[in-house]
């Protein structure tokens, strides 16, 4: 059995590499790539609480945030489809339009 | 095991109403022609209407339902009024706008339903996954409606960077939520408290007990863009269609903050005095940066935006207080500053023209000599933005620090009012250049349209009547500020 320590050890470094991505990546899918990670990571911790705790709403709670991000995947792509168009580029140094 | 009762319905009675409303507007959508897309918003309003007369009903049968994890309590009930005040608000101010703009889409008003929905699930629920969820449903509906100018480069940016980063705050609060069940095996807020209350204060060893409330705070300080988690607000508020921006700066913010309110001061009240110092500084903050930086912009929708973000920093100030005065004075807040906030930037999106074209500052010159009853409402919202006394602005300001100085917190009162004064300027340069400068404003062509005077005229009304006679809303906020969760 791999113990919590591990489980969680692993869910914050996915989480940490996610933000990390966030914030250095320039291409808009990998950032939303990068964000699908950490949701990814949040999963994992639920699901490795829910083995620890002996309780299956961390499991439960792993298919909400599933859903959600499958819902958020679908809103997400239809922008970016939507900003491609406009702009032909998917650099997010492209997008600063808009500034003091 | 959960059994569904009647009476757990009646407690969603308002949100189910209007998730119906939604859908029908959806269903309807495909059979109306192009320049028939108005009556979907006239019956997303009875909607609206309907969902309110609903909170009534609700309010005879107090209680929690779905297993403990909605309440209709007062608290909820009055969150829920709010945000169907907000949607009604947007609804009269946006049919022309829409029209005017071509992107008078029945998807629209559904998704305008759908956000108000999920924020009143936000302000309802006392179980942490109950409350992400609300706010994804609020959330996705409001990405969109950023982006509805689908051909226009700005409202493209303006949807990217809020879906961006709003996904990327959903993540932190959800990661705070996974370390709560981690730490107690429940997400339920009323668990939470209890067994909170039971072992008395944090131990200041339990580490993990801190990262998971500051990361659930991270997550919902985007939300209602506090510095430094502010930096998407400007350009979502400039570049989203002014009667969607209207609806965001003031539904997703006062949403967040119910569930600040309901986390902070109700579940995990007893967290001691290292929440507190979080809140302080981030007040302190924003209200600072807020207004500091508000002082430079040209364009009106980006001051505004400025402006909300400083509104931010004092309702932070009121929940730093919170833990000994309560939360009315914050509930009194969020309602003034939706009525003027509404209010101020439906008749920006209507003066600005078709494309949004005229937003800057000095496109209002002279505005006050063209269009006399226009300037005066925008020159009302400004002095109520600014706390000026006989406007609802002034006794909010003056609540909430009240409230801050009973609770001893003398620095972040005087910061307050400080950045207050500060504001004055920037609000008065708008009023300035409408009534004090010779010139044609451009931004002064149509006349109004009668749905946008029944809105506007709420808001103002509303804005004078809380200004004069303060005390009986006042009565109302403190019913409504029931111990929480």
């Amino acid at each position: 059995m791999v113990p919590l320590a591990h489980i969680l050890a692993l869910s914050v470094i996915l989480f940490g590499l996610g933000a990390a991505g966030f914030v250095f990546r320039r291409n808009i899918i990998t950032i939303f790539m990068c964000i699908e990670l950490m949701l990814n990571a949040v999963n994992l911790a639920f699901i490795g609480f829910s083995r620890y705790l002996g309780n299956l709403d961390g499991q439960i709670f792993a298919f909400f945030v599933i859903v959600v991000a499958a819902a958020e995947a679908a809103v997400g792509l239809a922008i970016i489809i939507a900003v491609y168009r406009n702009r032909g580029s998917l650099s997010i140094d492209d997008f600063d339009s808009m500034k003091l | 095991m959960i059994t569904v009762q009647a009476d757990d319905l009646v407690r969603i009675l308002p949100q189910a109403i209007l998730a119906g409303f939604a859908i029908l507007v959806m269903v309807f959508e495909p059979f109306l022609p192009a320049a028939r897309k108005t009556l979907l918003g006239w019956f997303s309003l009875f909607g609206v209407v309907a969902a309110g007369a609903a909170t009534i009903r609700t309010s005879f049968s107090p209680g929690l339902a779905f297993g403990n994890s909605i309440s209709a309590d007062r608290f909820s009930l009055f969150f829920i009024c709010l945000f169907l005040l907000v949607a009604a608000l947007t609804l009269l101010g946006s049919f022309h706008s829409l029209e005017r703009e071509n992107i008078n889409h029945g998807e629209f008003y559904a998704l305008l339903l759908m956000a108000t929905v999920g924020m009143c699930f936000m302000a309802a629920s006392t179980e942490l996954i109950m409350i992400f969820l609300g706010l994804e449903i609020s959330s996705l509906a409001t990405y969109v409606l950023a982006g509805f100018k689908r051909q226009d480069a700005l409202s493209n940016e303006a949807s990217l960077k809020y879906f961006l980063l709003g996904s990327f705050a959903t993540a932190f609060f959800l990661y705070g939520i996974a370390v709560v069940y981690g730490l107690t095996g429940t997400t339920n807020l009323l668990v939470l408290s209890a067994q909170l209350g039971r072992s008395g204060e944090f131990r200041p060893g339990a580490v993990f007990a801190w990262v998971a409330l500051l990361l659930m705070f991270v997550g919902l300080a985007f939300k209602v863009s506090t510095v430094p988690f502010h930096v998407w607000t400007p350009d979502v508020y400039q570049g989203a269609p002014a009667p969607v921006t209207a609806f965001l700066s003031v539904g997703p913010k006062a949403a967040a903050f119910a569930v600040l309110l309901r986390i902070f001061l109700g579940a995990f009240a007893s967290a001691g005095s290292g929440v507190f110092w979080v809140f302080w500084a981030s007040a302190i903050l924003t209200m600072c940066l807020g207004n500091l930086a508000a002082l430079l912009q040209s364009n009106v929708k980006r001051l505004l935006a400025y402006s909300a973000i400083a509104h931010a920093g004092y309702v932070l100030v009121g929940i730093a207080a919170g833990r000994g005065e309560g939360t009315a004075p914050v509930l009194f807040y969020l309602t003034v500053y939706a009525l003027m906030n509404v209010g101020a930037f439906l008749l920006v999106a209507h003066l600005a023209g078709t494309g949004e074209r005229w937003t800057r500052i000095e496109d209002f010159t002279g505005l006050g000599y063209q269009r006399p009853a226009v300037a005066a409402c925008l020159a009302a919202f400004m002095l109520s933005l600014a706390g000026f006394p006989t406007t609802a602005g002034f006794f909010a300001k003056f609540y909430i620090f009240r409230a801050a100085v009973h609770s001893g917190l003398i620095g972040l009162t005087i910061v307050a009012v400080l950045t207050s004064v500060v504001s004055v300027y920037y609000y008065f340069r708008l009023i300035v250049v409408m009534y004090m400068r010779e010139g044609k404003a451009e931004a002064a062509s149509a006349s109004l349209p009668w749905a946008l005077r029944v809105a506007l005229a709420i808001s103002v009304v509303g804005i004078f009547y809380l200004g004069l006679y303060p005390t009986d809303f006042l009565l109302l906020t403190n019913l409504a500020a029931v111990p929480l969760p």
